[in-house]
């Protein structure tokens, strides 16, 4: 566009915390790669599995998140492309999950990819797998692990925990047969990590870590709570860089401590009028992961004035929310004390957790479309961005139900389809010519090129 | 009151397309063949309407381009584009602009099919495919080399039979291979060229179920010139269809007219 046009630009400064998060993700990587030097254990499961429970074996326990190891994959594509190339010719179709794809890819290749983007030789095997079973993928992403890495001459023993005990469709309280379903599946696995690795567990260890769970995902519910003012202090692409920590150590006292540290320089930043994209006069939520290998499309927003304040998915996936008596949705309260016993921190733990608002969507897409509704309105959005995202099953599950409920709210969407983890689903500059098209029927013009 | 005289210019997948207007009439048109060099492909085509309508660059106050291709004109002369908008703001104002009732457009194009809601001459809401060119003229005139007919004798080909038989591969490569077979099968001309025509209209008006189908439904781009695709489309979508004047004008035209207007 040739004109410039005039609008209002709001101060902006990078995150004082930025480069904090950096180090603690890196150093999570190291961490795990390293373990078995430092005498400690290493364990493998997704990253909304029951972290705190192995946490009871000892301070020197170190896992790798399942998600977030594939969307790193995926964000360097020339490695990501490698892995897709030996699930496929290891025999595994290009339609399964994205990022378990870029994950077996990595122990077939023998390689490890830290978060700058090198790639260490030797793919660190597992002590044990502690996993969770929510989705189609979940519980087979590990059981073809544990036989990968039998093929590699190492027998890795695996605990799934089933989750999927539905969500109560009025938002309401849990159901305690269904806790108890949970709680005593965790018990059993407390017995059998004892076993397997044949350390003494230390329920203290357990109550801490419970604790720091709790702490951290409510804690990063306020920070997203915080975006709800304008100008938003935070954009969706920042986000990404954030919220991982909770899918990484969110049972860890350095995943609360940074939370804390992010939550009150947010709050400076509101207080101070600070902007993530100065030029913000459009406000958009996304859904599902993003296709990691292009989030240059959040830029290209950018040159619409248009910033991403973030989505059900990252606000959801590792935050707790609850709907209050007058409709809104506000961060889940804390539990009033800190469990004090194994079966307290159970019980606890799994009370909290079945209230995760991305758990809601496999069962009823009426309780997806409602929270988006309450986003919407709520953070002042004035369109969603759905990613079609082929990717990944479960988040895409019902995805064409929620645009039509958003649409027929009054709530302008665009679709578009795409990959989490693998680029050859994406087409980048056909995504950016619609999104400009659709910029442009919201009455936008692009500010600069 | 001065005359306001505008362009419109819609560089197309295959063809450019120009449409000068004065006081909202049009004056001339002109399209032609896109080649490797688009800028000098659009300057050709839009010099050539600029004459037709016994004009010269100077006389146009405003131009806007359309089309994938419409950065390549963008403030580079000759034409000197004053302003781009993607097709689905263009196309949208044309359809108004011919049958001012409009409330579902779609454009199947050469590689590209849309179906936009419009509210006065606005979008509401718009769905485009994605990645693939099973829906779009390319797939007829690729299924016509196949069939080894002319890509205009397509449409009244397979107006002659009155057979159903379905083609289900998903993509203009595959469908090419079952074409082969159905070649191979015995299976007369008529027949599959009606298949093809069929498996189009089957996946635009999919797509454009997407967005909803809301009287009055105005069909543009070159497909629309194509009376093998209509009749499906019209089945598929329970509907009856408006085909305008000069449909593969449409989007040229609306941009000539979002010229005329810049205060929009």
């Amino acid at each position: 566009m040739k004109a410039a046009i005039e609008v209002k630009e709001y101060p902006s400064e990078p995150l004082k915390c930025w480069e904090k998060a950096k180090n603690l993700r890196k150093d999570y990587y190291d961490d795990y790669l390293h373990a078995h030097e430092k005498g400690g254990l290493r364990w493998a499961g997704g990253a909304w599995s029951f972290s705190a429970i192995p946490a009871g074996l000892g301070e020197d326990v170190y896992c790798i998140t399942g998600e977030p190891y594939g969307a790193t994959v995926a964000f360097f594509k020339d490695f990501a492309s490698k892995c897709h190339d030996a699930t496929e010719a290891a025999g595994f179709p290009r339609t399964l999950c994205a990022y378990m794809r870029n994950y077996w890819g990595s122990i077939l290749l023998d390689k490890y990819i830290l978060t700058e983007g090198t790639v260490v030789d030797g793919y660190p095997a597992p002590d044990f797998i502690w996993q969770d079973h929510i989705c189609c993928s979940h519980g087979k992403w590990y059981q073809l692990v544990k036989w990968l890495e039998k093929k590699r001459g190492k027998e890795v023993p695996m605990y799934s925990v089933d989750v999927s005990v539905g969500y109560p469709s009025d938002f309401s309280s849990e159901e305690d047969y269904k806790v108890s379903y949970i709680v005593e599946q965790l018990n059993d696995g407390i017995n059998w990590l004892e076993k397997v690795t044949g350390r003494k567990y230390n329920d203290s260890l357990l109550c801490d870590a419970v604790w720091n769970e709790i702490k951290a995902t409510s804690l990063w519910a306020e920070v997203c709570a915080l975006n709800q003012a304008i100008p938003a202090p935070l954009d969706e692409k920042s986000m990404y860089s954030l919220y991982v920590m909770g899918t990484l150590m969110k049972h860890r006292p350095e995943c609360v401590a940074f939370y804390e540290t992010l939550r009150n320089e947010v709050k400076d930043r509101v207080e101070r009028g600070v902007a993530a994209v100065s030029t913000e006069r459009f406000r958009v939520i996304t859904d599902t992961q993003p296709p990691w290998g292009f989030l240059k499309i959040f830029r290209e927003m950018e040159k619409y004035g248009a910033v991403s304040v973030g989505s059900l998915y990252t606000f959801g996936l590792i935050g707790m929310w609850q709907y209050q008596p007058d409709g809104t949705w506000t961060p889940k309260l804390m539990p009033p004390r800190k469990p004090q016993t194994r079966d307290e921190a159970l019980q606890a733990i799994v009370r909290w957790t079945m209230h995760k608002p991305e758990w809601a969507h496999f069962y009823e897409p009426e309780l997806k479309t409602k929270m988006m509704e309450s986003i919407v309105k709520q953070w002042k959005v004035n369109a969603v961005l759905l990613h079609y995202n082929r990717g990944c099953e479960g988040l895409s599950l019902h995805i064409a139900e929620n645009r039509f409920g958003l649409i027929q709210a009054g709530i302008p969407v665009f679709p578009f389809e795409g990959n989490m983890g693998d680029e050859r689903d994406f087409d980048l500059a056909g995504t950016m010519a619609r999104l400009s098209a659709f910029f442009e029927s919201m009455g936008l013009k692009k500010l600069r090129e | 009151m001065a005359e306001m005289m505008t362009a419109g210019v819609d560089v197309g997948a295959k063809f450019a397309k120009v449409v000068i207007l004065k006081d909202g009439q049009m004056l001339a048109r002109a399209k032609a063949l896109v080649g490797f060099d688009v800028l000098k492909s659009a300057s050709d085509v839009f010099e050539t309407a600029v004459k037709d309508a016994g004009l010269s660059r100077g006389d146009i106050q405003r131009v806007v381009a359309t089309g994938m291709g419409r950065n390549a004109v963008l403030q580079k002369p000759p034409i000197n584009a004053d302003e781009s908008v993607s097709e689905v703001v263009a196309d949208a104002a044309g359809a108004y602009q011919v049958v001012p009732t409009v409330k579902t457009v779609i454009d199947v194009g050469a590689e590209e099919g849309r179906g936009i809601k419009v509210e006065g001459g606005k979008v509401r809401d718009f769905v485009i495919n994605e990645r693939c060119a099973a829906g779009a003229g390319t797939f007829v005139e690729a299924m016509a080399r196949a069939l080894e007919v002319k890509v205009e004798d397509m449409g009244p080909l397979s107006l002659k039979s009155a057979n159903t038989i379905p083609m289900n591969a998903q993509c203009c490569v595959f469908a090419e291979s079952e074409v082969v077979s159905l070649i191979h099968s015995k299976i007369s001309k008529e027949d599959i060229a009606k298949a093809i025509h069929d498996a189009i209209a089957g996946r635009i008006s999919s797509m454009v179920l997407r967005v909803g189908v809301e009287k009055d439904v105005v069909l543009i781009g070159g497909c629309a010139l194509n009376p093998g695709f209509l009749a499906p489309l019209e089945k598929e979508l329970h509907t009856s269809i408006i085909v305008p004047e000069f449909p593969e004008f449409v989007s040229a035209l609306g941009a000539a007219v979002i010229a005329a207007n810049p205060a929009r």
